[in-house]
């Protein structure tokens, strides 16, 4: 790649264009004749919106509240413990995505117990972790899978793998979850406020979006699946409020760029092979039946819960902290009294505030802790097309 | 396995789940590995839809 074509990405540059985003608020501004209430469901598009201030560039009728998807927030402090005391240890390797490092457990987080002497390793991929059993076959290896359908193909593959290839010293915590029964959930609930979704784009690249139109016929709502750029971000909202108004509730792609109805068949036919469908228990949101994966029997050679008896784990969660209702959409970062003050990155008192994807973190990194002067300040002085290349 | 060029940096990616990438195609890529081939006509469709609202949103709006 030449050096003058890598500065523009292909696919992701041109879904950047100021003009154009100011051309699709401008339509929106059009067609909108009364408040509707949206939530992206997925936590790469929460840091998306906040980072060009989407949400601010909208008409007034139109709310984003942010949703549940962010893998490392929602993954239950029972499991983060459950991690901990594995990872203790001396006998075992411990592998996770970095951002579950700093996610804090009832008592510390990985990181301290890193500094602590556990061999704690940050992956990119599970299977670097099958490169980690392979070079090290007198350690257990263990790697963290936690994700939504998104990781699942990888997290599957190197189960799989290990299965394959005899790597007798690998294994996995399991803690994944699945988006429909989560949207199911918040509809469901006697808060709330969710009127049509911005469906998570990269999940449905796995899984499709079949399983949401029962979704959106049953509750009524519509469901836009959704990319990632501020113009596909702008996009699915425009979509999602073309339905409000002319009272539709269907599924439709604003991504078919890359998310096809049928999903990818090879990666879910290699999760359904690994994989079964469980109840999970989300951080902050409680038990949401079959709303997570757990590995099939023929794997339980590499079930980190089964391998590792961990006793009951008395979990506690700091009080002052609404990561819960942030993660439901019922509250905003801002309206927590910790948001800024006692809780920041460097100090999170909930999930929502370590990982990139977590609204609170999104929210702090972009300014949204200063007061509103500051931030109308910061606004006029921000375009929309982003100027760090 | 085959290598995906991100920008500028160049890693190896598992390519079993898209066994319809050819060298030069763009994929989307997660943990390390490729969950889709980025369809380059669809691609194309969407901006060109997005393109045609503003030309119209430009007719009906001029005040904007």
């Amino acid at each position: 790649m030449s050096k003058r074509e890598s500065f523009f990405m292909k696919y992701i540059d041109e879904y950047r264009s100021e003009a154009l985003a100011q051309k699709v608020i401008g339509e929106l501004r059009r067609i909108v004749t009364r408040p509707w209430v949206l939530m992206e469901v997925c936590g790469g598009q929460t840091h998306t919106i906040v980072k060009y201030g989407i949400d601010h560039l909208l008409p007034n009728e139109v709310e984003l509240v942010h949703g549940p998807g962010c893998p490392v927030c929602v993954t239950s402090l029972e499991m983060i413990d459950k991690a901990h005391a594995i990872a203790r240890r001396p006998d075992v390797i411990f592998c996770s995505f970095g951002d579950m490092l700093r996610v804090p457990g009832s008592a510390v987080d990985l990181l301290v117990l890193k500094s602590r002497g556990a061999d704690v390793r940050v992956v990119y991929s599970p299977i670097d972790s099958l490169k980690i059993a392979r070079a090290n076959p007198g350690k257990k290896i263990v790697f963290f899978a936690i994700g939504f359908e998104t990781t699942a193909p990888g997290n599957a593959m190197a189960v799989w793998q290990a299965r394959q290839q005899g790597i007798k010293n690998f294994s996995v915590l399991v803690s994944h979850v699945l988006v429909p029964p989560a949207i199911a959930s918040i509809l469901q609930s006697p808060l709330n406020r969710v009127q049509g979704f911005l469906g998570p784009g990269h999940v449905c690249t796995v899984m499709g979006y079949r399983e949401y139109e029962p979704i959106a016929e049953r509750f009524n709502v519509p469901i836009v699946i959704t990319g990632f750029e501020p113009l596909d971000i702008l996009e699915g909202v425009l979509m999602t409020v073309r339905q409000l108004e002319a009272g539709k509730a269907q599924v439709q792609n604003q991504y078919p760029r890359v998310v096809k109805r049928e999903g990818n068949r090879v990666a879910q036919e290699l999760v359904n092979k690994v994989f079964d469908v469980c109840d999970r228990k989300w951080r902050g949101v409680g038990s949401i039946p079959k709303s997570g994966y757990k590995l099939r029997y023929e794997f339980r050679d590499h079930d980190a819960e089964r391998l590792f008896e961990v006793e009951e784990i008395d979990t506690q969660e700091p009080s002052i902290c609404i990561s819960g209702l942030v993660l439901k959409g019922v509250k905003k970062p801002h309206d927590c009294p910790a948001f800024g003050k006692e809780c920041k990155p460097e100090h999170p008192l909930g999930a929502t505030m370590v990982s990139a994807e977590g609204a609170c973190a999104a929210y702090y990194a972009y300014g949204r802790h200063l007061d509103l002067e500051n931030r109308l300040a910061a606004r006029r002085g921000v375009s929309v097309t982003p100027n760090e290349q | 396995m085959g290598k995906a060029n991100f920008g500028g940096i160049v890693k190896q990616v598992c390519l079993e789940y898209t066994p319809e990438v050819n060298a030069g195609d763009y994929v989307l890529v997660h943990v390390g590995f490729a969950l889709a081939k980025v369809d380059e006509e669809e691609a194309a469709r969407t901006y060109q839809l997005l393109e045609e609202m503003a030309q119209l949103a430009e007719l009906e709006t001029p005040d904007v």
